[in-house]
């Protein structure tokens, strides 16, 4: 059974390590890159929303973070590339730490939790916007210098392995998390939270750790995009969007899996661009808006009828068929 | 003496604001005090009403003030359809689906009015948009001063049928103990669906007043509801004086905070209250219930 | 036999209510000891305070010598007090393994080591052919097993059954009965509060009787049973009294 997922991982990162060696679209690549950044932020939210049931409205923070550490660790105190990356994600953990610390004690679950980690971001967000150290409302651009010493690839199929190289590693930490106490004792309050602590569970460390994993995770994904895009701006980093998308693949792929993140990643991403192009071809021009639409569509009719994403579907027609 | 002026009037703007904060508020705490949810769909609600609102006074030509009369009918039939045939059926009843479904609505919304308005921020032209009041020294906006004094009617007019109407007693009797209402006889799905429509409603009536001074833009919701949040949870999770104080406290600080610290700090100061209240008191200052 | 548990002087009030009111009594080492009273008497506040759920206002709570009044309840399993809901409180998404390994992995870092564990208690109360199943599936008396089996994972000293027995039928009770003897035969000391009388009186070493928040009377099975306000408690003032004169006339 472990080993199962285990051999699963290797050959998922191996099948979406060679796509780039057969298609050398550049459509398909970005879209890829970019499925990896989004993964990787729902990853983060699928360990505390998914595995810990506390469900975050505002994983932007997170990113935010990561992708603003990422890029004024560089502009603004001259920090090389490979080194800002990992200052970074700790400090998407320290922020996680933070707000876990400061929630969690208050003992805010459900939609107060939800609440507050939407205003957090909010909170972030303004600031970002307002603060002249962070770029203000121009935002930041960090020099565009190819060269793999700065993490900027001449060949884009360099930075898509790059992400995808860290999503592999964190589908290992998630399996790990899966078959570990910690991640055992994680869904016990996600289940149930008073009987975890009858056990012996201390629930505040645990959905602390939870949390500082979340983080960091999530703000590994706004390294990479900052790497991607070289630009950001306080909507980009911290605006609701990037919430809603690292909230709905772990939603729609399967909430609590392994791969539920990645599966619903693609999916999200897929069907975004196939809404996109349809409307144009249908319509004409562009329907900015009409991705979303459909994707809060598929979030209530998931809620609905899939409260356990893709995989839950997939497991359920593959019970009913043995 | 100039500046004790401006002080006075961005007080009386925070008041003016703040009523109408409050009455959005309103529908947001009515709605936690008896489904025990938060609507998170309740700003693209009201981004919605505030659209309808733009439509019927652009393509209709119906006064804003007369839209009410139509708006909030309208809107409390969608609040009920949706919360009976939408959330109540997708959600299975469960708390943490329910919140995602509102969630869901809200980006439906939100992003179905950018499809269809797009992102340009628009606006109607009422005669008496520019109109003033004259009290002392103060100059008051005459849209804001009815906007003002409507809202506390309303909160009257909701507390009144609360407390008198044999719905407003099911309601305060759901809102209490759920399951000892349902035995007596009352139709909870049917009081829950009421309950999500009157809060629409509100909205409706805020859309109105609001209207005549404000923007409309599909984002505009996002602003109101992040502050109605605040109001509920400073006045206190379902408590409707707690709300119409919040809203009021709220409209003041913003204003008296924009004026001295500039609009975008503002905005920041009003979150963080909301984030110290929902760590240091999450029963709010006026509310008494866990 | 030494006390393992001792609650002294303990009072917990809710607002104006008094639920608890001064009440003591010890858990000797090695035995079944039980708490009953009428409904409303304050078990369940008793039993929470002790478990760390709540807070006494005044008093104490002393575990093997050392108080732990403030301890948390997370804290409290550590030192080896387990306890159980009576509303079972399952995590109901999981297998009835995995519940029974969360328990475990208080002492068993390991993933095998405590899905083993798991497996071995699972076995011991009954709940064997069911370890794969979920747990939301069980019926009643299977969820019962299952807080006695998750409680005990966590290899407790002190066992805290809260009404356990309560909404069985007489025959599962019966099946339930040698299984709690069992546990404490391998060395666990049990406090039980407990509804069903019977069970009381065949299980217990020592009975505490709570009405109206205190204590009101302690001793063998057999000793509570006779105590006039014991008797009162239960069936109201002057029972004792008239069934006394009722004996007296048939004797």
């Amino acid at each position: 059974m472990k080993d199962r997922t285990l051999v699963l991982i290797a050959i998922v990162t191996l099948v979406l390590a060679l796509i780039p060696l057969g298609i050398t679209s550049n459509v398909v690549l970005n879209f890829l890159a970019f499925a990896m950044i989004i993964t990787l932020a729902a990853q983060g939210w699928n360990v505390l929303g998914g595995f810990g049931g506390q469900f975050s409205f505002g994983h932007a923070a997170f990113f935010g973070i990561g992708a603003y550490g990422m890029a004024l660790l560089q502009v603004r105190f001259g920090v090389n590339s490979w080194l800002a990356m990992p200052l970074a994600i700790a400090l998407g953990g320290a922020v996680g730490f933070a707000v876990g610390f400061l929630s969690f004690r208050a003992r805010l679950r459900g939609s107060y939790f939800a609440l507050v980690t939407l205003a957090f971001a909010e909170v972030f967000r303004i600031s970002a916007n307002a603060w002249g150290f962070t770029g203000g409302a121009a935002g930041v651009l960090v020099p565009l210098k190819l060269d793999s010493a700065n993490m900027q690839f001449a060949d884009k199929r360099m930075a898509y392995w790059l992400a995808l190289a860290m999503v592999a590693v964190v589908l290992l930490i998630t399996h790990h998390l899966t078959a570990s106490r910690f991640g055992a004792q994680l869904v016990a309050i996600r289940e149930n939270e008073d009987a975890a602590r009858a056990l012996g569970v201390d629930t505040l460390v645990v959905k602390l750790k939870a949390i500082t994993l979340s983080g960091a995770i999530t703000a590994a994904a706004g390294c990479l995009y900052t790497q991607k895009f070289l630009y950001l701006d306080a909507t980009i980093a911290f605006g609701p969007w990037i919430s809603v998308e690292a909230l709905l693949a772990p939603i729609i792929g399967g909430i609590g899996t392994v791969f539920g993140p990645l599966l619903g990643a693609i999916l999200l991403l897929g069907l975004g661009e196939v809404t996109k192009t349809l409307f144009a071809n249908l319509f004409g021009g562009a329907w900015p808006g009409a991705d979303l639409v459909v994707y809060g569509v598929l979030l209530i009719v998931c809620v609905a009828f899939a409260p356990r994403g893709v995989l839950g579907v997939i497991q359920r027609i593959r019970t009913a068929a043995t | 003496m100039l500046k004790f002026d401006i002080f006075l009037s961005a007080l009386a703007n925070g008041l003016m604001t703040g009523a109408v904060y409050a009455l959005i508020a309103l529908g947001l705490t009515l709605v936690y005090g008896v489904l025990h949810i938060i609507n998170f769909a309740h700003g693209a609600m009201l981004t919605a009403a505030m659209f309808a609102v733009f439509v019927c006074h652009a393509w209709f030509k119906i006064d804003p003030y007369l839209a009410v009369f139509i708006l909030t009918p309208l809107f409390f039939g969608l609040g009920y359809i949706i919360q009976r045939f939408v959330i109540m059926k997708a959600s299975h009843g469960d708390d943490s689906n329910i919140l995602l479904v509102t969630l869901g609505l809200s980006i439906i919304t939100e992003n179905g009015l950018l499809m269809i308005f797009k992102s340009d921020t628009r606006s109607i032209d009422v005669p008496y948009g520019f109109s003033v009041i004259e009290v002392g020294n103060l100059f008051l906006s005459t849209p804001k001063v009815i906007a003002f004094l409507v809202a506390f009617v309303v909160a009257g007019l909701l507390g009144l049928l609360l407390a008198k109407t044999d719905t407003g007693k099911a309601i305060r009797a759901v809102a209490k103990e759920r399951t000892g209402a349902a035995l007596s006889g009352i139709n909870v799905d049917h009081i829950y669906a009421v309950t999500f429509g009157l809060g629409a409603a509100c909205l409706a009536i805020a859309a109105c007043l609001l209207m005549p001074t404000f923007l409309v833009n599909p984002r505009v919701g996002q602003a109101f509801v992040l502050v109605a949040f605040t109001i509920v949870v400073l006045g206190g999770m379902g408590s409707i004086p707690g709300a119409l104080f919040g809203g009021l406290i709220i409209g003041v600080v913003e204003s008296l905070s924009g004026l001295y610290f500039g609009e975008s700090l503002g905005q920041i100061g009003i979150f963080l209250i909301f984030i110290l209240v929902l760590l240091f008191r999450p029963t709010g200052l006026f509310g008494a219930r866990a | 036999m030494s006390a393992l548990l001792e609650v002294k002087g303990v009072t917990k009030r809710f607002g104006g209510l008094t639920a608890v009111d001064d009440a003591s009594l010890e858990v000797q080492s090695g035995s079944i000891t039980g708490l009953i009273g009428p409904n409303g008497a304050g078990k369940t506040t008793l039993f929470t305070v002790i478990a760390g759920f709540e807070m006494p206002n005044t008093g104490e709570v002393v575990f093997k010598g050392e108080s732990i009044t403030a301890l948390p309840t997370h804290k409290r399993a550590i030192r080896g007090i387990a306890r159980t809901f009576q509303i079972v409180q399952p995590f109901a998404g999981l297998t009835v393994r995995e519940n029974i390994a969360v328990g475990a992995h208080l002492r068993h870092a390991g993933r095998s080591a405590a899905l083993a564990k798991a497996d071995s208690i699972g076995q011991a109360v009954g709940l064997g052919p069911l370890l794969d199943r979920a747990a939301n599936a069980l019926t009643v008396a299977g969820r019962k097993r299952l807080e006695l089996a998750r409680a005990l994972a966590t290899e407790p000293k002190l066992l805290l059954l809260d009404e356990v027995l309560a909404g069985l039928n007489p025959s599962e009770i019966r099946d339930m009965i040698p299984v709690i003897h069992q546990i404490r035969d391998n060395g666990v000391t049990i406090l039980i509060v407990e509804h069903v009388m019977q069970a009381v009186m065949s299980l217990c070493d020592t009975v505490y009787v709570l009405a109206q928040g205190r204590i009101i009377a302690a001793g063998t099975p057999g000793e509570v049973a006779r105590n006039e306000h014991v008797v009162e408690a239960y069936l109201g003032h002057g029972a004792a009294q008239r069934m006394r004169k009722q004996g007296e006339t048939h004797a």
